[in-house]
């Protein structure tokens, strides 16, 4: 908690759920980090996530007024491959010259808060092994390899 | 993965020291607390002054303080001092009779050792102090405190 306080101390952006408004700021911020334009992808997403935001779907952003700063996507997922219902984070931005003071930790935390609130108790992602940055972001928030192996082929 | 000698002592000097950059140890006292051989850290730990990861105090009272960002520096800064284990390090496999049996068990030893090497990349020296303090191992999972829910803002 001591984290969370001193991280809202640096980085005063409010987090709240993403309404229809946030999402030109939104797919801004992506192409920003990830140099891809998708606007269609994050409809669906928010149409998705955050258009019906129910107990167990959350789409977080941090911002001021139309300026986005960070977003986190999550939902409980249950019993693929046998796992329990779990947290489930498939996506996390945060602008790149707003990093390391604290609001990417804000954000997981919002999300566990809504994962907590949802009854499960226990939070996984899956991320591409060569983004060290993400990787090293979520095992400072405490995450460790989990059960699971993430595999994939081809198809010809 | 089996890490050299040279690079465990390293490790454990440098974890060590990060846990309380304000304070200073000597080669001995390091030596002692881990059951390790003084001598071979000594070693070790001028090559981490050289690596900038530590400061030689001089003079009575002397020793090594921690000199680097532990929320910068990971695991992998400090193994690839001493040994090479990155993604790119061909793994080394005896001359085979029958060449694709070779490459199919060093395209699977491949595999293991970038899984390795994403995760060594990954861990900070402060990410690891705070490991350490959570002993996952304990009870196998990483124990998170239980915390009030939060009222989300909007």
């Amino acid at each position: 908690m001591a984290n969370a306080q001193r991280s809202e101390r640096n980085h005063p952006d409010r987090i709240r759920p993403a309404t229809e408004a946030d999402l030109p700021g939104v797919i801004a911020l992506d192409e920003e980090v990830t140099g891809l334009l998708k606007p269609s992808y994050w409809r669906d997403m928010f149409e998705r996530y955050g258009a019906r935001p129910g107990e167990s779907r959350f789409f977080l952003v941090a911002g001021a007024g139309h300026r986005i700063d960070g977003f986190i996507i999550g939902e409980v997922r249950a019993w693929e491959f046998g796992s329990p219902p779990c947290g489930w984070i498939f996506a996390v931005q945060v602008r790149a010259q707003q990093r390391v003071r604290g609001l990417g930790t804000r954000l997981f935390e919002a999300v566990c808060d809504g994962f907590r609130a949802a009854g499960v108790d226990r939070v996984r992602t899956m991320l591409a092994r060569d983004n060290t940055v993400i990787h090293a972001f979520f095992r400072s928030q405490g995450m460790i390899a989990g059960p699971f192996i993430q595999l994939e082929m081809h198809l010809d | 993965m089996r890490l050299q000698k040279a690079t465990v002592f390293a490790l454990y000097a440098v974890l060590e020291l990060a846990a309380d950059p304000e304070r200073q140890l000597t080669a001995v006292e390091i030596a002692d607390k881990y059951g390790i051989s003084a001598h071979h850290l000594a070693k070790v730990l001028r090559d981490l002054g050289r690596a900038g990861m530590v400061d030689a105090v001089r003079g009575v009272g002397g020793g090594y303080r921690f000199a680097g960002n532990p929320k910068r520096l990971t695991l992998m800064d400090v193994i690839r001092i001493f040994e090479d284990i990155g993604a790119d390090a061909a793994e080394p496999l005896p001359r085979a009779a029958d060449p694709d049996i070779a490459e199919g068990l060093r395209f699977v030893l491949d595999e293991l050792r970038g899984q390795a090497v994403a995760t060594l990349r990954s861990i900070s020296l402060s990410t690891m102090l705070k490991l350490v303090g959570r002993r996952p191992w304990v009870a196998g999972e990483p124990a998170t405190p239980a915390r009030r829910p939060a009222r989300l803002a909007g």
